[in-house]
């Protein structure tokens, strides 16, 4: 007889995987924890390195000489922009034209669901102005892009110069093979949204916009660029787009390439790039940048422009020019090269980059983590929730084989009750999940007029409410629940809720690792933790801190942490509500899918954990 | 005045036999010269030029032949006898900031695609199948003549390849390979059906020097740029067009082929020692064991240029019976005689013979049965 379907042993199996479980747990989620702290440590971290072999491994001198070009550019557009309040299209047409560039312009209109108090924006409607460079004997197959978003609040009129001053050098070049797109946005993020979907030809996110009068092919690669002043001391780069998604590792190689050349300091989340890796100090700075990395692709909000492109498999990245108080200064000039180099080796490409990785972390710029090194930290911690749902299983088979040996018939039909028993926890919670994600935004004029608010904070204090009502339901509802075989209830509602909570996390970090890793490192414990009997208060609080919503307030903490501006509560709770309105308002407008996760899958399933806790 | 007559009657038959001295003595000098002048045995050169690699970042392969034809075109051989075949076009190349050049060199010194190229076998043109049709003949009717190579068992051919390769074979435009086996198979029909008099085969890959290993074929001589388990090295990258230019081996071909001119009497063994592993990082290979000359008087022009060679003499030259052409038309008559005997073929299947043998394997002992 095998193992599994031999009674005598498949007793004996399950006492073990019994007395096992609670430390087989301990030390997998340990383990899991462990792994992902490693992962900045040396082994585990390898170096970058440059995969497309068109791109190569010669350098190309660049001849870019337009800085004061750029300059006047840049003066001439702030002074346009402040007389007419928005973007100087008309001028931003004529001097694209004047360069040489095939200029046209889009409108896009867009009514926000809700006020946006960060951006102050509630209908929008603008104008795009983008110019081409037709490749001078190549037919218009392929395409580059170069875009500077352009916000109310951020004007990056120096990055307009810049990028004016870069095309009138590109355009008297001969040597391009693929057409290049100078793009100026309006309202940054939404305008590129607009471009994005009319060339493409799709309508994702409700935006209306007009389509597309000039056409370039397929786009290969695009870069973003914001400086906010002439002289920079630094370059950052930003990589982590909408949820969670990041430009193939060629990119940034060939960035960091350039940046080497120049003798540009290139910085990832705002952190000097540690030297030193052979002793401790680097793997520690490279694990302080992992998690920033981490906090950031978790949040699934796109940091720049360049997350917008993603999502079309266009790789991107923003490069924003930071000036600080250090002494050495680089000049739009050095800034021009390092583009004007990127974008000619760009050129050399023959198919789309896909020879690098996908999915990766940096604990530096010129270190990454590939997934098959990082998967498994995520592999531990789920299997924590796997061990437990195997646990639970074994009790109930075994509770259920001891009421049946006495019974016998009554059996079948308990078990019926059982399962009935938990239809109505599964649909409440996931009504309330419901209700969460469609009620604020729905209802936000009607909390407007009976509440002193505007209707952004409606919005958020609407969800914060729905929230913690979903907390007063075990108390309201048991009575619709029955209360036959009180033990094997809890369990078996405990056992779907396991299944329910891997399965989600599985599936979010398999495409979002960070977000799933994030989840999974909080809500496991408690989860595998969570049953009616033991010290309830204790429980329950534990359960409240590890909710979707405390880890989001958590993370904010540790994020400004991390990057060495601690916040105080009040400013967490104001940052918290900021993030909440941001995380609605983000969903609706370009798609982001933290919202729709936490509410329709994670709340519903923590939900559900806690009326495991208050099962009476 | 009869001892005057006398004397000058001495001088004179002293003279006569002076010069008749002088005239044996040059007329064997002559007969030397003559047998200088057949010693090589062609009498007219071709030249297989073939980059087999595509893309722009390859740049460096196609250099790497043009530079090879215009050094063979300088020393003489015409269009009308070379076969280029060039897997991709970088003069026209939109990424080439330079159009209509290709340069060997990072100071832009020499174009190598020079004012009048004539590609035979373009972009996809160059596959191995058209490879081994030009090389064994078998081409379609209806294939233009510059397209063919209409050697004759006078010609000696320049075979000159470049590309990616590896151990035992050539990648042709990242699609398909050429191995070893086959070229050494190919150049076996060429020998067999007299389309080559002596051949010389430069490969420039990494790991060149596994493509010459498996040639069996008589009076062919190879040179390769590493040797097995090594990388050939590209020579400069060039910042303004960037790519690399060339590859090294190439890059020391081409430098030495510039010194070369029709009449020079520069010989194999200084091709060989071209490239040093010091210059080359690679260990450039060569061999010689199937080709029947001396590598030391096979000269450079034998097969880079198409020499003609004339002598101009006054003296009559007597071809003695036993100089090396008249043994070998002697040997031709012989051969005809032969030939005017009936013909006889070999058994196609010797049934015979299988079955005694298998009669033998299996019944030792009823030896004494078998009466076929």
């Amino acid at each position: 007889m095998g193992l599994l379907s031999d009674p005598v042993r498949r007793r004996a199996l399950a006492r073990l995987v019994l007395r096992l479980n609670a430390p087989l747990c301990v030390l997998s989620y340990l383990a899991g924890i462990a792994w992902f702290l490693a992962l900045a440590f040396p082994p585990l971290t390898q170096r970058t390195y440059m995969s497309e072999n068109a791109m190569g491994s010669t350098m190309v001198e660049e001849q870019f000489a337009g800085g004061d070009r750029a300059r006047a550019f840049a003066r001439d557009f702030a002074a346009h922009r402040r007389k007419s309040g928005a973007l100087p299209v008309a001028w931003l047409e004529r001097t694209m034209r004047s360069v040489g560039l095939e200029v046209y312009t889009q409108s896009f209109s867009r009514k926000l669901p809700f006020p946006d108090e960060t951006h102050e924006r509630y209908m929008v409607s603008g104008t795009n102005v983008y110019g081409i460079l037709r490749a001078p004997r190549a037919a218009s197959t392929e395409s580059l892009v170069l875009t500077v978003p352009c916000g109310s609040d951020s004007t990056n009129s120096q990055a307009v110069g810049l990028l004016l001053a870069l095309a009138a050098h590109f355009r008297g070049q001969i040597y391009w093979a693929k057409d290049i797109i100078f793009l100026v946005t309006e309202y940054d993020l939404l305008g590129t949204e607009a471009w994005l979907e009319a060339y493409h030809d799709v309508n994702v996110t409700g935006m209306q916009s007009s389509p597309l009068q000039g056409r370039a092919g397929a786009i290969q690669a695009a870069v973003a660029l914001e400086l906010s002043s002439d002289m920079v001391t630094s370059l950052d780069v930003a990589v982590e787009g909408l949820n969670g998604q990041l430009p193939n590792l060629d990119l940034l190689n060939l960035f960091q390439t350039f940046c080497q050349k120049g003798g540009l300091l290139c910085t990832l989340q705002g952190k000097l790039q540690p030297q030193d890796w052979t002793s401790l100090d680097g793997p520690l700075q490279g694990l302080q940048m992992l998690l920033l990395m981490v906090l950031r692709q978790a949040s699934g909000r796109p940091h720049g422009s360049h997350g917008l492109f993603l999502r079309y498999r266009v790789e991107a990245l923003t490069l924003r020019g930071i000036n600080s108080f250090r002494q050495y200064k680089y000049d739009l000039v050095a800034v021009g090269k390092a583009l004007e180099g990127m974008f000619r080796k760009l050129n050399h490409l023959l198919e789309r980059l896909h020879q690098s990785f996908f999915l990766y972390l940096l604990p530096a710029l010129s270190r990454f983590v590939s997934i098959g090194l990082y998967m498994p930290a995520a592999g531990f911690l789920l299997l924590v929730l796997g061990l437990k749902a195997l646990e639970l299983w074994m009790q109930l088979h075994e509770a259920g084989v001891g009421l049946e040996e006495p019974r016998g018939s009554p059996g079948p039909s308990a078990q019926g009750v059982g399962l009935a028993s938990l239809v109505a926890p599964l649909l409440i919670s996931q009504a309330m999940g419901l209700a969460l994600y469609v009620l604020p935004v729905l209802g936000q004029h009607v909390a407007a007029q009976h509440f002193p608010v505007a209707e952004a904070e409606a919005v958020v204090l609407t969800l914060l409410a729905i929230y913690a009502a979903g907390l007063a339901l075990p108390h309201n509802t048991h009575r619709v629940v029955s209360t036959q075989a009180p033990d094997r209830g809890w369990m078996a509602l405990k056992l779907v809720a396991l299944i329910y909570l891997a399965l989600q996390l599985g599936c979010i970090a398999l495409t979002n690792f960070s977000l799933g890793f994030l989840l999974a490192a909080t809500m496991v414990p408690t989860a595998a933790l969570a049953k009616p009997h033991g010290s309830r208060t204790l429980y329950a609080a534990l359960l409240v801190l590890t909710s979707p919503a405390a880890t989001l307030f958590g993370s904010l903490f540790l994020w400004r942490e991390l990057q060495e501006a601690p916040l105080s509560l009040a400013e967490g709770w104001q940052l918290f509500l900021a993030a909440l309105a941001q995380g609605v308002l983000e969903h609706h407008t370009y798609g982001a899918l933290l919202f729709p996760l936490l509410s329709l899958g994670l709340y519903p399933c923590w939900l559900l954990f806690w009326n495991v806790l208050f099962w009476k | 005045m009869a001892v005057s007559h006398c004397f000058s009657r001495a001088a004179s038959a002293f003279t006569a036999v002076l010069l008749f001295s002088f005239g044996c003595v040059a007329a064997s000098h002559i007969e030397d010269q003559a047998e200088q002048f057949f010693r090589s045995g062609h009498t007219n050169n071709w030249a297989v030029l073939v980059c087999t690699s595509r893309f722009w970042f390859n740049y460096r392969h196609v250099a790497n032949t043009l530079s090879v034809y215009r050094s063979v075109k300088r020393l003489g051989i015409p269009d009308s006898h070379i076969v280029l075949m060039l897997a991709d076009d970088m003069a026209c190349n939109p990424r080439n900031p330079k159009p209509a050049t290709v340069f060997s060199h990072k100071n832009m010194e020499l174009n190598v695609y020079g004012d009048d190229v004539e590609v035979d076998y373009r972009s996809y043109e160059v596959t191995v199948e058209n490879f081994l049709r030009v090389l064994t003949g078998r081409i379609p009717p209806s294939t233009p003549r510059s397209k063919r190579l209409l050697s004759d068992d006078r010609s000696n051919i320049l075979i000159y390849m470049t590309g990616h390769g590896g151990n035992g074979f050539l990648k042709f435009q990242d699609s398909e390979e050429i191995t070893n086996i086959e070229l050494a198979d190919a150049f076996e029909q060429m020998w067999q059906k007299r389309r080559y008099n002596e051949l010389l085969f430069i490969i420039d890959t990494c790991q060149g020097a596994s493509m010459y290993e498996r040639f069996y074929s008589p009076n062919i001589m190879a040179l390769a740029s590493s040797q097995v388990g090594e990388d050939s090295l590209s020579h400069q990258p060039d910042p303004a067009i960037g790519v690399h230019l060339m590859d090294r081996y190439t890059f020391y071909v081409l430098e030495f082929l510039e010194e070369i001119n029709p009449a020079s009497q520069t010989n194999m063994n200084d091709l060989f020692q071209v490239c040093p592993k010091s210059l080359c990082v690679s260990t450039p290979g060569h061999r010689t064991d199937l080709f029947q000359r001396d590598p030391k008087n096979v000269l450079i022009t034998d097969f880079f240029g198409s020499v003609r060679k004339v002598e101009i003499t006054t003296e009559t030259i007597n071809l003695q019976q036993d100089s090396e052409i008249m043994e070998s038309s002697y040997k031709e008559d012989q051969m005809d005689e032969e030939l005017m005997e009936p013909l006889k073929y070999a058994e196609q299947l010797p049934v015979a013979q299988i079955i005694h043998q298998h009669f033998e394997d299996s019944f030792p002992l009823c030896s004494a049965l078998h009466s076929f």
